[in-house]
């Protein structure tokens, strides 16, 4: 994974892993790799990989069990809850920019229907 | 505090080339430590091993002087080349388990199968990317509690330098001490946590990364050319 080196590396990693919860590619209940083991899968300091489990965990991403490791909430609810957050984010960013270039949300609403059709 | 150098200076005759550095480094954490070459890097490095001593001043290690008791636990990986050539990779390894309690001849080829050398290779017979990663096999082959590499990234194509920062962040615990420098800055960004930046033999700073990034969105890099950028053309 390439990093921004001017924003949290924990942060970007939080973001990839909360991706990957959202999308199901990290299902409800799965066992995620351990602290240690998650610094060298995305060859980061393993200090920011426990930030990366203290803050999922915050957001009522995943779990701790003790002894057992971190795993990914059963809870649905909250997973659903947490992809309709990061649409939004997603959506307003896009509006963003869009605004920038001076095109206004109508206009960049059609933009995303044509862009899908190619 | 796991190691650490009090008001240390290091003169070469009339040389300063550590001047007065007070630097704490605690366990669980992967520092960098940087600056352009002549700012004392090598030479903080060489101290806190032991291999050379302060003109005044102390390095310690958990509060003892440092010295041959020290060295038994503090890995240091220099710049240097330092095998005789006739050795092959399997010699290296034996010649650190001859002088290295914490060698692992188990580790020791894991590592240098991860890094693709083969055992029977003679080090004159080696690339210098080659001889890099061999030194840093040998180096983290042995169970120490701090791991010093000057320049572990020089010499490394690119896919390697992959390699050896799974390798490195493989030997990283909450009580070790990993400590790397590198003219190859972005090679450390994501790895390292901490960043101690020395000019002319002074201590800047030491910086927690995350947090510099978090509070200033500025990254190890950028920090590096803030520090550094006026000078160099001076000095250069």
């Amino acid at each position: 994974m390439q990093y921004d080196p001017n924003s949290p590396i924990w942060l970007q990693v939080m973001t990839a892993i909360k991706t990957d919860i959202v999308t199901g590619r990290r299902p409800p209940g799965e066992k995620l790799p351990g602290g240690r083991e998650l610094a060298v899968l995305y060859t980061i300091n393993p200090n920011t990989a426990a930030r990366v489990y203290q803050e999922l965990e915050r957001e009522g991403l995943c779990e701790s069990r003790r002894g057992m490791g971190t795993y990914v909430t059963g809870d649905e609810e909250r997973i659903a809850q947490v992809r309709g957050t990061m649409a939004r984010q997603a959506a307003a960013r896009f509006a963003n920019e869009m605004e920038k270039l001076g095109i206004g949300r109508q206009e960049a609403a059609r933009m995303i229907l044509e862009e899908e059709k190619e | 505090m796991m190691l650490a150098s009090k008001e240390i200076t290091k003169m070469f005759g009339r040389k300063t080339a550590v001047d007065h550095v007070t630097l704490e480094m605690e366990p669980g954490h992967i520092y960098a430590m940087l600056g352009p070459n002549g700012s004392g890097k090598t030479t903080w490095m060489k101290m806190a091993a032991g291999l050379i001593k302060p003109t005044s001043g102390e390095m310690t290690f958990e509060g003892r002087p440092v010295d041959i008791e020290s060295r038994k636990q503090i890995a240091y990986m220099s710049t240097e080349p330092y095998f005789y050539t006739w050795m092959t990779a399997r010699d290296v390894g034996k010649y650190y388990g001859d002088f290295f309690a914490d060698y692992s001849a188990d580790r020791y080829r894991a590592l240098l199968e991860r890094m693709e050398l083969n055992e029977t290779l003679k080090t004159r017979e080696l690339s210098s990317g080659m001889m890099a990663k061999l030194k840093i096999a040998v180096t983290l082959a042995r169970d120490a509690r701090v791991y010093m590499l000057d320049e572990p990234f020089n010499g490394i194509d690119l896919l390697a330098r992959d390699v050896i920062r799974a390798c490195i962040l493989e030997s990283a615990a909450e009580n070790k001490l990993l400590l790397l420098s590198s003219h190859l800055v972005e090679e450390m960004e994501a790895i390292a946590d901490r960043a101690a930046y020395l000019k002319n033999g002074v201590l800047v700073e030491c910086t927690d990364l995350e947090e510099m990034r978090e509070q200033r969105g500025l990254s190890m890099a950028d920090r590096y050319r803030e520090i550094y950028s006026h000078s160099e053309g001076a000095n250069a």
